[in-house]
């Protein structure tokens, strides 16, 4: 059976890993490349690095930072923040990333969907999306929860999926940084109008919010950082969880 | 022992030399027949498009090269895929190693279900004991990313369910092919890489 993927999110700023607390507070976690190969070790299924100052500071993600991760690890991983072309992501998969991750560009400039799609193929375009709930319905927001949009989050999702995404990373801004757990109910919306897979990320704080994201969220992986970074749960711990609570787990 | 990696427009043959290079080997990437003739071992990567990848192997005479060679080869994904008769992503000729067929993946299961196509992630792959498969559990988890595969076939030494069961491995004479991607499939994956310079033919 197919398992739920576990994915821990790397953020990193000048090379390090950090975590903001929604996405203000940053905390120092350490070296990328350490902490990746810690998590391949602890049984992470997949990670994904983002760049979260690329966009703001209009920065791109280092190649070089993707060269090293490529040679030190054996699971695929994905790389997002601040791409916004062709050559942007040619750049990265060239360094070895499994996939790429588009947000803001995308938003900015949807044909940018296909024409990633076109080139590299569907299996390695993520569009990242980050949501917010807002006068009974979801919208879009940019530059990592900075910006507001009126672009409704269900709708972008279809059309990003239309357009050849090959995985939606869903976001949910109410809940990242407050580990109260996932936005469930956006993320069964968009999942159950999709074809493909979707990443729920936001608001782990528990064992149990991954076991109801995937039974009643319909996620197809899962994504959290901070309550991995510092080891308040470990990896093998959750998927011994999730495997005694019927979830399909790689063990 | 010499590795040979074919150089072709694929998408992750940068993956499978780190892989290599993870394992203490030192892969040569190259789309030169007699070096590749000369390999003791021939990866055949391949992310990508059927006709495309058919073409470009085609326009260097790497089709006929490939279906020649006496060593032990060893198709990955799209590679794999690329050893049947016939693909039906384009309606592509393939290389006709062996007679199977390339299927798009259903996204509706036997019991009515509704799937996600392409498949992604880490699922179950059910092998008989082949040497590929040495030192493994019975149903070892590697990572798929694909939206076609191979029927079950003569050819078949693993399955997996998605809906339905497909290839999920094959071994024909000394040509082998996986439709997952072993490069990152953590230590499984690595196993089985070790397994195929290991083989004895």
């Amino acid at each position: 059976m197919l398992a739920k993927r576990i994915i821990p999110c790397l953020d990193i700023k000048d090379g390090r890993t950090v975590k903001g607390v929604n996405f203000v507070e940053l905390r120092d976690a350490g070296d990328p490349v350490e902490l990746a190969k810690r998590y391949v070790l602890e049984g992470a299924d997949e990670l994904v690095f983002l760049d979260i100052t690329a966009t703001h500071e209009q920065r791109k993600t280092l190649v070089e930072l993707v060269q090293r991760i490529a040679h030190a690890i054996n699971i695929p991983f994905t790389v997002g923040g601040g791409i916004k072309s062709v050559a942007d992501v040619s750049a990265l998969l060239e360094a070895g990333a499994d996939k790429v991750s588009v947000n803001s560009a995308a938003v900015r400039r949807p044909l940018l969907v296909n024409e990633l799609a076109k080139e590299f193929g569907s299996q390695c375009i993520v569009v990242a999306i980050d949501a917010k709930a807002e006068k009974g319905d979801w919208f879009v927001y940019l530059n990592g929860g900075r910006l507001a949009t009126d672009i409704q989050a269900l709708g972008w999702s279809k059309e990003v999926e239309e357009r050849g995404a090959g995985e939606i990373l869903l976001t949910s801004m109410d809940h990242d940084g407050s580990k109260k757990g996932f936005a469930i109910g956006l993320t069964k919306a968009v999942s159950s109008q999709l074809h493909i897979p979707v990443i729920a990320s936001g608001g782990a704080g528990e064992m149990a919010h991954f076991t109801a994201i995937f039974k009643e969220g319909k996620a197809d992986a899962a994504l959290a950082a901070s309550i991995f970074h510092f080891g308040e749960i470990p990896i093998p711990v959750l998927k011994s969880y999730l495997n005694d609570h019927k979830i399909a787990v790689r063990i | 022992m010499k590795i040979i990696i074919i150089k072709y427009n694929a998408g992750n043959i940068q993956s499978v030399m780190n892989a290599m290079e993870r394992l203490g080997v030192n892969p040569i990437l190259s789309d030169d027949p007699a070096e590749i003739q000369s390999a003791d071992r021939v990866i055949f990567p391949g992310v990508g498009e059927a006709s495309t990848a058919m073409s470009y192997l085609r326009e260097r005479g790497l089709d006929k090269v490939i279906c020649g060679l006496p060593q032990p080869v060893l198709g990955i994904c799209l590679g794999m895929q690329l050893m049947g008769s016939f693909s039906e992503e384009n309606s592509t000729e393939c290389l006709g190693i062996l007679p199977a067929r390339v299927k798009k993946l259903s996204n509706t299961a036997i019991d009515g279900s509704l799937l996600k196509v392409p498949h992604v992630g880490w699922n179950e792959v059910q092998h008989t004991d082949n040497q590929l498969f040495d030192g493994m559990p019975d149903c070892p988890f590697f990572y798929f990313v694909h939206s076609y595969a191979m029927e079950i076939c003569e050819s078949t030494i693993a399955d997996t369910d998605y809906g339905k069961p497909f290839t999920s491995a094959i071994q024909c004479r000394n040509f082998y092919g996986v439709q997952f991607h072993p490069e990152k499939s953590a230590g499984v994956g690595e196993q089985l890489l070790r397994n195929f310079l290991n083989l004895q033919p």
